[in-house]
């Protein structure tokens, strides 16, 4: 909390960033109706994190000894659990075929979604209107409601069990939001450079890949990085499509392999959970932009 | 070619090229072209589910069996079943409960966060963290914290002497429930005061600056400029957040996997457990779409609130 306080007065003393009518608050008001506020919300989003980390570097006893030591701090840290994880279970392979599931469902989706996108902004073909329309409610199909028949569809095709499987299905996920973010990118491009181009007799294909993909690259990040952390993220589909311990997806080994009745199973399960997060954790630190424009740009249309 | 000499007028521009010439180069075949890869993930891994799923609720398939036709039954099975409608209502409490607070603490937070600040964008990074990590990693951290024998919580409440023993989390069937209502909440609440931060930066300060010297109170201001300004994107935010909570999945199967004694089960996990589990493919099926009526409900609600919203404005 000391730190909430002192920074207020050193920024409104030192410069005037004052906006709006922000310099009619008091410095009590401000800690009241701000910062206190401000600081418990983050107090409660963060603890489960500062909880997973200290659990995955706890020793076992101080795991499971509440009274002897205090649990909110750990004397002695280790990486017992890390090493585990990393060397004596499948956890490597598990994150690999995350990894390689993510990207190859992101790299289709974007292929896909850019062609679309670009068709339905830009070449205006009869019923554009509609597929817009279509695209936009295939957002709001969840999940949830297809597993069941998909696992059949995924069956008959031969592809259960299959990696494959998921690097197919999860752009039904992700093509619906990228083209409908890339949509809005496109947008914004002028019309004016494409009929220059066509004027000059370029091709449709030259003007995608030569005009439009160059000017629309912050979107097509945004996209990525969005789709990437939804493939990471997504959990049903994996769980139902793959049943073979070593095919599976992070997410999914955690919560089945992970689980037996073992008291101290926690520091491995804390473990897996936040090496599982933390290669998101880390792409998003360097993207910040990138996603929250892909968070709010879909919202906005 | 020479043919083409002989069409008249406006026909010679169409039919100077050949077949294949209009297959690569007229729009609407173009856009045809250009549409394809998409349309064919959609329609074979999203459209064709999506009716397969309805069909697959009026028979009896199990796994490995494709079914027979058997009309109503399922749904006949389930409405005499105390289990699905305990998911149900389960579900429609959890979706409100949880949206409605998620929507409350999501604008507060917003509103906060649109305060000057330093380290502003610093702060909004950490924020989106929750929504960032894999759900049912968090889950997981959310179950380890609701233990039984080594809560945190329980720990912390014993050592301030507000209880004697420990707490129950998830094994009491209202506790659980409010449990996992408590980390859906957790979950949710940065991808609402996100979205609502970038609406609420389109807001010009001096609407505000010019209600105040009218006389307008803090409340007033927030209820005559910021809220119908933002309305159009609490419509959009909050039909996926009741979306996505409708269907939720993860962190029940992560957290207690419709425990104690069905108590949480959603009706995602209960169609998860009949079906996969189970082998009932028919069963789950039907409970899946059972859930359609709901979605399509919502749907409808936010589409008219906005276009009534608009019309209210009087754009469009």
């Amino acid at each position: 909390m000391t730190d909430a306080i002192v920074q207020p007065t050193a920024g409104g003393i030192l410069h005037d960033s004052t906006e709006g009518m922000s310099y009619l608050d008091t410095l009590p008001h401000r800690i009241v109706a701000t910062w206190i506020p401000l600081s418990l919300i983050l107090i409660v989003l963060l603890f489960p994190f500062y909880w997973m980390v200290l659990t995955a570097i706890k020793p076992d006893e101080q795991l499971i000894d509440m009274e002897h030591f205090n649990p909110f701090f750990v004397v002695g840290p280790t990486f017992k659990h890390i090493h585990k994880l990393l060397f004596e279970t499948q956890y490597p392979h598990w994150l690999w075929n995350t990894t390689y599931v993510s990207v190859l469902a992101t790299a289709v989706s974007l292929l896909a979604s850019v062609l679309a996108a670009y068709a339905i902004v830009r070449l205006r073909y009869r019923g554009a209107q509609w597929v817009g329309g279509a695209i936009f409610l295939a957002y709001l199909v969840p999940p949830s409601i297809l597993f069941i028949p998909l696992a059949t569809v995924v069956q008959s095709y031969g592809l259960f069990d299959s990696p494959m499987a998921l690097v197919l299905v999860y752009p039904t996920i992700l093509i619906p939001f990228s083209t409908w973010l890339l949509m809005g990118y496109f947008k914004t491009i002028p019309f004016e450079l494409e009929e220059c181009a066509l004027i000059d007799g370029a091709s449709r294909w030259q003007i995608l890949t030569k005009i439009i993909l160059p000017l629309a690259l912050p979107g097509l990040i945004s996209a990525g990085i969005f789709s990437l952390t939804l493939c990471w993220n997504e959990f049903i589909y994996a769980l139902t499509f793959i049943t073979s311990v070593q095919n599976k997806t992070a997410p999914v080994a955690i919560v089945n392999e992970f689980v037996d009745g073992d008291i101290y199973r926690w520091g491995a399960l804390m473990a897996g959970a936040l090496v599982g997060s933390l290669p998101l954790v880390i792409l998003y630190s360097f993207f910040v932009e990138y996603y929250v424009s892909a968070l709010t740009g879909a919202v906005k249309e | 070619m020479s043919e083409a000499a002989l069409v008249p007028g406006r026909q010679i521009a169409a039919s100077r090229r050949t077949g294949w010439q209009r297959l690569v180069s007229h729009r609407d075949w173009q856009g045809f072209w250009f549409m394809l890869p998409a349309a064919a993930i959609l329609i074979l891994f999203l459209a064709y589910p999506l009716g397969l799923g309805v069909w697959l609720s009026f028979t009896d398939a199990k796994i490995g069996r494709p079914g027979e036709f058997v009309g109503l039954d399922n749904y006949d099975w389930l409405s005499d079943d105390t289990v699905f409608w305990m998911a149900t209502f389960f579900t429609v409490g959890y979706t409100l409960f949880a949206s409605t607070v998620k929507f409350i603490i999501g604008l507060y937070l917003a509103l906060l966060l649109n305060k000057n600040l330093p380290f502003k964008a610093l702060l909004r990074s950490i924020v989106l963290i929750p929504f960032v990590v894999p759900t049912v990693l968090s889950a997981i951290a959310f179950w380890w914290i609701f233990d039984s024998q080594f809560s945190i919580i329980s720990w912390s409440l014993r050592h301030l002497h507000l209880i004697d023993r420990n707490i129950n989390f998830l094994g009491d069937p209202w506790n659980a429930r409010l449990c996992v209502i408590f980390a859906n909440i957790w979950r949710g609440v940065p991808f609402i005061a996100i979205t609502l931060l970038a609406g609420l930066q389109t807001v010009s300060p001096s609407l505000y600056e010019a209600a105040t010297i009218d006389g307008a109170s803090r409340w007033q201001n927030f209820r005559f400029i910021t809220y119908p300004l933002l309305t159009p994107i609490i419509a959009v935010v909050m039909t996926f957040s009741v979306l996505f909570t409708f269907t939720d999945f993860q962190l029940i199967w992560a957290m207690t996997r419709g425990g104690p004694v069905n108590a949480t089960h959603l009706m995602a996990t209960l169609s998860y457990t009949r079906a996969i589990i189970g082998g009932n493919l028919g069963e789950g099926a039907a409970i899946s779409t059972a859930m359609v009526p709901f979605l399509l409900a919502a749907i409808m609600v936010s589409w008219f609130g906005l276009q009534r919203r608009k019309w209210q404005q009087g754009s469009e």
